[in-house]
């Protein structure tokens, strides 16, 4: 593709009359419905980060510092809310995977553009009531976001209105899959054989299925705490008959497989970025696709780990605790694969690969320390204390929100055309990872000493690790703006950037970047597999 | 850490030695062999790179000897927490009252306190309900915890070998002042004990 000077962008061309803000907001082009997500997403992304650095400002000395104990209570409730179901859930497959998958497969646009863009005003809805409970009398929602019963049945904040919200929100996450299932099977172009298809596809894919088929009972369990607020229905509430423990299985059975539908997409990324920085096949192909299959089916049937002191069956405790570990298999054998993937490759460890180290030591302590919390009986010890806390936020921070950034630096060339300072990229990675352990270490020691979790005081023996802990949450988010900043002033005054500035060989590597408005002037037809750096030649050639 | 006030303690801490042992054995592991490779095949080195498609035998390894590590997780996990769940003999019964935000006790001669007091080495069997919403009874020296879930009772069973007070704390979220829901359990020897519960107490065959 020497003349990418000749193709008109698809920020120049667009699917409707209109030009302007109009031409985004009736958009059907799935890159432009990315990047309104994108923008979307970040802008809760922050919320999230400046809640998150409240929180720890409170912390940093026992006793109030400088806020009240019910707004320390709203603010770890929103910061879960926000982070999980507007930033973490739809992050990667929403902005990521709308603007990649069709490409990968090489596919003009997903299989229902239209439904796409409803997604899109379906989770604006819901972000917009998530927003609107704040305001509303009664004040925010102070339950923490898994909204156990009775507390939220008792609680006289916007519950029924915030808990709505996540219902809206839900659907948007059920629209997208639908769509995504619908692209993978129908629009691959020909050739592209499902063992032909990148690895970031094949999670995306994986992820769609948990998506379509696990967010239907959070929907349903929503609707019925929602009706048992409303017209004292008892289903929940013991005071009306209902059952507590029911509510925590059915949040469960779609909260946890939910962790997977944060994390899998995630494990996509980092097999496109391994292969293409050691310009070698990946290791394993079958065993990282089958594993994420694996993992999505696995994943439905471990719930009732988040309940193991609540007084279940001891016959239900241990074939959970079992079923746990097993689960840990799948995702221990990515690991290996991605590091036997380096092997005798050709390493040019730019900033996305660094993102890429960066995750798989984060990610691996979050997901080693799992073991300790499948294991029954450090979980009873340490469930509901700040272990926890330090454990998912190594999964889903550590793991989701670095490769988030990995996403962002290896496809920002490709979305909008222009190169960041590399040398700041660089910084912004070891910053990352100083501010990260310093924020979320201290925290398993912490819940070792028995720091109980959604603690708004504290004892005087944890000051110090709080100390730590909050001084680091400075680094870590000084470090998020600093990226944040860099990429937008690349936007501006980036260098341009060629349409193929890493030597990638996945099909969005093919097209110019940005890319035109229908991606491809022919469809490709499909030869190689994925990772076949053998292509590089020819594409150079081109 | 000192002298385990229990002895299941003792065993949860083993399990936790253990599981981080394995662990950070393979965090190191992996971080090593992948700077390793960075630094060993980098471009700037020149090396050709060869396309190795994948290799079964490996694939069997790493999938078969962390399943046994895993397995044998469980296995101590599930050992350990056994002993939380048997019911000591004979046990002191005492009734756990949790409300928003604070625990209270009743002990059989109908004596009631808002700090637990135990004799030393006797079976503990708290008998635990919730006045409102859900709360936890969490002992952190004693590496056990229960959930008080409104409209049931839990039970939570340990037996102290140690004299101390020990700090006792809700962990599941209940509200305003969840984070001020702390007691402690006294644990007192026998003739001790005697004195403060009055009558009716006979220390066990120990």
């Amino acid at each position: 593709m020497a003349n990418d000077v000749a193709v008109k962008s698809f920020y120049q061309e667009s699917t409707n009359k209109y030009s302007g803000i109009l031409s985004w907001l009736l958009t059907k082009d799935h890159k432009r419905i990315g990047l309104m997500y994108m923008i979307a997403i970040l802008a809760f992304f922050v919320v999230g980060v400046i809640i998150g650095l409240l929180m720890r400002l409170e912390l940093i000395a026992p006793g109030r510092t400088i806020m009240d104990a019910q707004t320390y209570n709203t603010l770890f409730t929103l910061h879960g809310v926000i982070m999980i179901f507007l930033f973490i859930i739809p992050g990667l497959p929403a902005i990521f995977g709308n603007f990649f998958l069709p490409i990968q497969i090489g596919a003009r646009d997903v299989a229902f553009p239209r439904l796409n863009l409803l997604s899109w005003y379906i989770y604006i809805i819901g972000a917009i009531l998530v927003l609107v409970s704040l305001f509303l009398p009664g004040g925010p929602i102070d339950t923490g976001w898994t909204f156990y019963i009775p507390y939220s049945v008792r609680s006289t904040t916007n519950v029924s209105m915030a808990l709505f919200a996540a219902f809206v929100l839900g659907f948007s996450s059920i629209l997208t899959g639908l769509n995504f299932i619908t692209t993978v099977h129908r629009l691959r172009a020909p050739g592209m054989g499902f063992f032909k298809m990148p690895l970031f596809v094949w999670a995306t894919y994986a992820t769609a299925w948990i998506q379509i088929l696990a967010t239907p009972v959070i929907a349903l369990t929503i609707l019925l705490v929602i009706l048992e607020r409303t017209f004292g229905v008892g289903i929940f509430d013991p005071a009306l008959g209902g059952d507590p423990i029911l509510f925590q299985h059915m949040f469960w059975i779609y909260s946890h497989p939910a962790v997977y539908i944060m994390i899998l997409p995630a494990m996509g990324v980092v097999s496109e970025i391994i292969p293409t920085f050691s310009r070698r096949t990946i290791f394993g192909y079958k065993a990282i696709a089958m594993s994420s299959l694996a993992i999505a089916f696995v994943g439905y049937l471990v719930w009732a780990h988040h309940m193991f002191s609540s007084g279940m069956s001891d016959t239900a405790r241990w074939i959970f605790s079992l079923l746990t570990f097993i689960v840990a298999l799948p995702s221990g054998v990515k690991i290996f694969n991605w590091v036997a993937t380096m092997y005798k490759g050709s390493i040019d460890p730019q900033t996305p690969f660094l993102w890429v180290m960066n995750f798989i030591f984060l990610f691996s302590i979050g997901g080693l320390t799992g073991l300790v919390l499948g294991s029954l009986a450090t979980d009873i010890h340490l469930t509901d204390t700040y272990f926890v806390v330090a454990h998912f936020h190594y999964v889903m921070f550590g793991g989701t929100g670095t490769i988030f950034f990995a996403a962002l630096h290896y496809w920002f060339p490709k979305m909008f055309g222009k190169m960041y300072n590399k040398k700041f990229a660089n910084i912004a990675v070891v910053a990352y990872f100083i501010g990260f352990n310093m924020l979320y270490f201290p925290k398993f020691i912490m819940g070792y000493m028995g720091m109980p979790r959604r603690y708004y005081d504290y004892l005087p023996q944890f000051t110090i690790y709080q100390e730590i802990s909050t001084i680091g949450s400075w680094i870590l988010s000084g470090t998020i703006f600093f990226i944040i900043g860099y990429l937008i002033h690349a936007l501006k005054y980036g260098k341009k950037a060629t349409s193929n500035p890493w030597g990638g060989v996945t099909l969005e590597w093919h097209i110019p970047s940005p890319p035109p408005l229908e991606n491809f002037e022919t469809i490709p037809i499909v030869t190689h597999e994925p990772y076949d750096f053998s292509q590089l030649k020819e594409m150079k050639d081109e | 850490m000192g002298i385990s006030p229990t002895t299941h303690a003792e065993s949860v801490d083993f399990v936790m030695l253990y599981i981080v042992a394995i662990s950070v054995v393979l965090l190191l592991g992996i971080t090593a062999t992948m700077v390793y490779f960075v630094f060993k095949y980098n471009r700037k080195k020149g090396h050709a790179p060869v396309d190795i498609h994948g290799n079964l035998l490996l694939e069997v390894i790493w999938i078969v000897i962390p399943t046994l590590l895993v397995l044998s997780m469980f296995y101590f996990g599930y050992t350990s927490f056994r002993e939380t769940r048997e019911i000591p003999d004979n046990p002191f019964v005492v009734k756990v009252t949790a409300r928003m935000w604070q625990f209270s006790f009743e002990y059989p001669n109908g004596k009631k306190t808002d700090t637990l007091y135990v004799p030393l080495s006797t079976g503990i069997d708290l008998e635990m309900r919730s006045m409102d919403v859900n709360h936890a009874f969490y002992i952190p020296a004693f590496r056990i915890k229960e959930d008080i879930i409104y409209g049931k009772t839990n039970h939570l069973y340990f037996t102290p070998k140690e004299v101390g007070d020990y700090d006792v704390a809700c962990a599941e979220y209940c509200g305003l002042s969840h984070s001020a829901m702390y007691t402690k359990v006294k644990v007192i020897h026998d003739n001790e004990f005697t004195t403060w519960y009055g009558s009716n107490w006979q220390p066990q065959n120990k």
